[in-house]
């Protein structure tokens, strides 16, 4: 039996088209996520290389389990993931439902609510800030109206400045929850929802008994993405609070960023990113696990 | 059925307000005067002054982050299609072992926080001295996009015919002969897809871009956003014109291919 | 030598055996026909030859070459698919260009040509349009153009006619017979369309369950099937089988009960068959209840049964009895096809 030449340039050329594209990949994602556990066992402080770059095992690792700021930052980002993702995925839901129907202008609408997600975040997050101004804002405006005397600085109260950032996140990323719902919703056929309203089923009913368990995995999905997203969150709490009032917004990722580039701190940020790390990858094996199965039997096709 | 229509017009009406009020009041708020700005009550309606415009320009140098923002989001989409239509068509059509991994791994990279990047990226840019350059920006963005793109186009290429190729292939075309002349062409739609996607990340990355570009003179419209500094009070009117600016584009994208990227968006989220 | 010949193909995808030893020996310039159910593997054979896949085992000749490691674009091969495989980003002048253009024909050269397979097929008018705006008779067209313009040594088809409707089915296989008288060219053309293969076909192969059955001209295939397989895929309605046995230079059937004398073959278990158009009502031994009249057209097709066994005969189209009646049939008139262990024994 002869080799097959055509076969075998055909292996050549997929490996030569994959390799450039694998090797960006391995060098700048996969490889950084090693080499920062290996920095976060060493202790390196930027801006003083005479200390040299000692190696000190799981130290950095004991000092953050002791770190009160740290720990702190955990709670709000676990607050933070937990409360904008379900807020997000909850009105996500009610878009979804809203733009699933036909009526006229719903392109135009669709827009409209990604205007939102498009927008850079750095500029919503600079938008927020000035709508939340203390003296000149306009929701203290639309709340308290001329009475100056009674505005309030939204973000340098810690729980308001959290409800903030919560709220802008909301807002921005709702549109992205929803376009997965969406695509969900419209798997759906029609016909279903025709026949089991011949069946005698009302709005509410379809709903509760076909539409939501044939949607579910999609909302999984959103649920999931919107999640490791929100463990990601930086831009806003870096433009609208910079992670304070006491730390109210300090979550980690804009902590490890503090610490390892405005402190100088890089084996301890390592350490912190390191933990971000494993959270987001335990959010991300939960997903594979959802889509997984769907991925290999692609592959069989 | 009908009462069903009206509510979700209704309700899509009244999320169109919100998702839209904020950024229009922005908008609003760039075409104010300084005494407009700060006035109690607001000034719902601007008088129509570009003072802000002109000191945006002139005294922030506006265009020139404008500029810088255009080179990397550029330079990125243009990197990003180039390895990633190779990557997907591979995946999407020839014998590549392991391919479910591969897209898996992929997509895990899309899902990595930035912050656990970004000590070991700045160590190594650093190392060749590419902090502060285009360059510099770019590779981390390509790597970061790529995922999403590779998606993208994996599941137009797969959507189209197989026949279409193996009929070029017996015209007397090769493998890449058959991709450049036959399933290039067809997938237009999912590389122009891509294309958008990829352009307004790079346009709107503020993370990589505040720790890479440390050099004024490279950095681009969201970190100049973020940085915009007064002598005594906030520049808002500055800022709110600057971020009309760096949005106007996206807007406009947005309404012109609402549709593309609704799909682009769920293919890279959903389909498997 | 020329031609194509296939010798002793193997091919499987994963477990799933394709091609069994497939060899088949088409002469220059012939129309061969490969004909089998779904499933066969004669779509394989056609991808094999084009060098859409490689074989596992086994030769391809074309022209006394062998094939074995040439790309489909080394081959001079063309091929229309059932799809049509049309460009859709190109316009039909595009498409029939395309070959030409890949072969880096100067400019004249390829108007020429197109021109000329465009009026060959009629399709002048249509050079503008996009393969979009076309009908599926004139992207059936456009398809054979695209393989006839640069006069390949060998032209494959596969199942080019199914996705039409039946009345240009019918045209296009008449001139697709006469493209071929014209050409000269050697054609392979696959179908699982009995009447397609009978009508075209110069010489046809029965393909199943990847081997191939039986090669021959049409009317050899149709009245002499070498096993029970071809036998029961070619005709309709189609053949009658029925189970007996060989002795004393009669065949004796049990259930329907009849015997008929049938000469030269040795004694043993045998099953008849029986093809439903020679066995008409009249009178023989053959008795069965009429339990269904098709009227297809032309004729009534009679379907028939008596105790557990069932079969078919057919009458001319008036044939008035209606279900319920006792019909009476002489299998003795019909031509008898006798097979023991699938094979046929006379």
């Amino acid at each position: 039996m002869t080799i097959p030449a055509p076969r075998h340039g055909e292996k050549l050329l997929a490996w030569g088209l994959l390799l450039p594209c694998l090797a960006a990949v391995c060098a700048f994602a996969f490889w950084p996520i090693v080499y920062s556990m290996v920095l976060s066992l060493h202790r390196i402080v930027l801006g003083l290389p005479g200390l040299g770059e000692p190696f000190v095992g799981l130290g950095n690792y004991a000092r953050l389990l002791s770190d009160p700021t740290a720990r702190a930052s955990a709670g709000v980002t676990l607050i933070f993931v937990a409360v904008s993702t379900l807020c997000e995925v909850a009105l996500g839901t009610l878009m979804a439902l809203a733009l699933d129907k036909s009526f006229r202008g719903r392109g135009l609408v669709r827009a409209a609510v990604l205007v939102p997600w498009a927008i850079p975040t750095v500029v919503a997050s600079q938008m927020w800030r000035f709508i939340l101004n203390d003296r000149y804002g306009l929701l203290n405006w639309l709340i308290f109206g001329d009475q100056v005397g009674s505005y309030r600085a939204w973000l340098a109260e810690p729980g308001w400045a959290l409800a903030a950032v919560i709220s802008a996140d909301v807002w921005k990323t709702s549109a992205f929850a929803a376009l997965i719902v969406l695509a969900g919703l419209q798997t759906i056929p029609r016909e279903l929802n025709e026949a089991a309203a011949l069946d005698g089923a009302g709005p509410w009913q379809r709903f509760r008994h076909l539409t939501l368990p044939l949607v579910l995995p999609a909302l999984a999905v959103a649920l999931v993405f919107r999640t490791m997203d929100a463990f990601r969150v930086f831009d806003l709490v870096y433009v609208m609070t910079q992670g304070g009032p006491a730390n109210a917004t300090n979550v980690l990722q804009f902590y490890g960023y503090k610490k390892m580039f405005a402190e100088g701190f890089m084996g301890y940020g390592s350490a912190v990113s390191v933990m971000v790390f494993f959270m987001v990858l335990a959010v991300s094996l939960i997903y594979l696990r959802l889509v997984g199965r769907r991925l290999l039997r692609g592959d069989a096709r | 059925m009908k009462r069903g229509r009206l509510m979700a017009a209704l309700g899509a009406g009244a999320f169109c307000l919100l998702a839209l009020a904020p950024f229009v009041w922005l908008v609003l708020t760039s075409f104010k005067t300084q005494l407009e700005v700060t006035a109690i009550p607001p000034t719902l309606w601007p008088g129509g002054s570009l003072e802000f415009y002109r000191s945006a320009l002139t005294r922030y140098g506006l265009m020139h982050f404008v500029l810088n923002s255009l080179i990397v989001a550029g330079g990125t989409t243009a990197c990003t299609l180039c390895l990633g239509v190779g990557a997907a068509y591979a995946l999407a059509r020839l014998r590549v072992p392991g391919r479910p991994w591969l897209m898996g791994a992929l997509l895990l990279v899309s899902m990595f926080p930035q912050i656990s990047l970004a000590g070991p990226i700045w160590r190594i840019l650093q190392a060749v001295g590419w902090l502060g350059t285009y360059q510099g920006l770019i590779i981390p963005y390509v790597t970061l996009t790529l995922p999403l793109a590779v998606w993208i186009l994996t599941s137009y290429f797969s959507e189209l015919p197989r026949e279409l190729e193996e009929a070029a292939m017996l015209d007397g075309c090769g493998r890449l002969g058959a991709l450049v002349r036959v399933i290039l062409p067809l997938a237009g739609p999912g590389v122009f897809t891509a294309a958008i996607l990829v352009f307004i990340y790079a346009w709107n990355e503020f993370f990589f871009a505040l720790l890479i570009m440390t050099r004024r003179a490279v950095q681009t419209l969201p970190v100049g956003i973020a940085l915009f500094q007064g002598q005594f009070t906030m520049p808002w009117g500055e800022i709110a014109a600057a971020s009309t600016v760096a949005t106007a584009p996206l807007v406009a994208l947005v309404f012109l291919f609402q549709r593309r990227i609704v799909s682009g968006l769920s293919a890279g989220a959903i389909k498997g | 030598m020329s031609g194509l010949i296939l010798d002793n193909l193997h091919k499987s995808f994963g477990p799933e055996k394709v091609l069994d030893g497939v060899s088949l020996a088409v002469e220059e310039g012939q129309l061969a026909v490969l004909l089998g159910p779904s499933g066969c593997g004669k779509s394989t054979i056609l991808r094999l030859v084009a060098g859409l896949e490689e074989p596992d085992a086994g030769r391809i000749f074309l022209g006394g070459q062998d094939l074995a490691g040439l790309a489909p674009k080394q081959r001079d091969v063309a091929m229309v698919f059932q799809s049509y495989a049309l460009y859709p980003h190109l316009d039909v002048f595009g498409n029939l260009a395309f070959p030409l253009r890949m072969a880096r024909q100067p400019k004249a050269e390829i108007q020429r040509k197109v021109s000329e397979a465009a009026r060959m097929l009629g399709i002048e008018k249509l050079l503008a349009k996009k393969p979009g705006q076309l009908s599926g008779g004139q992207r059936q067209r456009v398809a054979i153009g695209r393989a006839i313009v640069r006069s390949p040594r060998l032209f494959l088809f596969d199942e080019p006619l199914s996705n039409l409707d039946a009345q240009l089915r019918g045209e296009m296989r008449l001139e697709l017979a006469a493209l071929h008288r014209k050409l000269g060219t050697t054609m392979v053309y696959v179908t699982h369309d009995q009447t397609e293969a009978l009508t075209l076909g110069q010489v046809i192969a029965v393909l199943h369950q990847g081997r191939v059955q039986q090669v021959g001209g049409p009317r050899e295939i149709y009245q002499r099937p070498v096993n029970r397989f071809v036998a029961g895929f070619l005709g309709f309605p189609p053949m009658n089988f029925f189970e007996g046995s060989l002795q004393d230079g009669r065949f004796v059937c049990p259930a329907p009960a009849f015997s008929l004398p049938v000469a030269g073959v040795a004694p043993g278990p045998a099953v008849l068959g029986i093809r439903p158009e020679e066995l008409t009502p009249g009178e023989g031994p053959l008795r069965g209840r009429l339990e269904l009249v098709e009227r297809v057209g032309g004729q009534s097709v009679l379907h028939l049964r008596s105790g557990e066994a069932r079969f078919t005969a057919t009458a001319p189209a008036d044939f008035s009895a209606q279900a319920g009646a006792e019909l009476s049939l002489d299998p003795a008139a019909a031509r008898p096809h006798l097979f023991r262990e699938d094979q046929r024994i006379n």
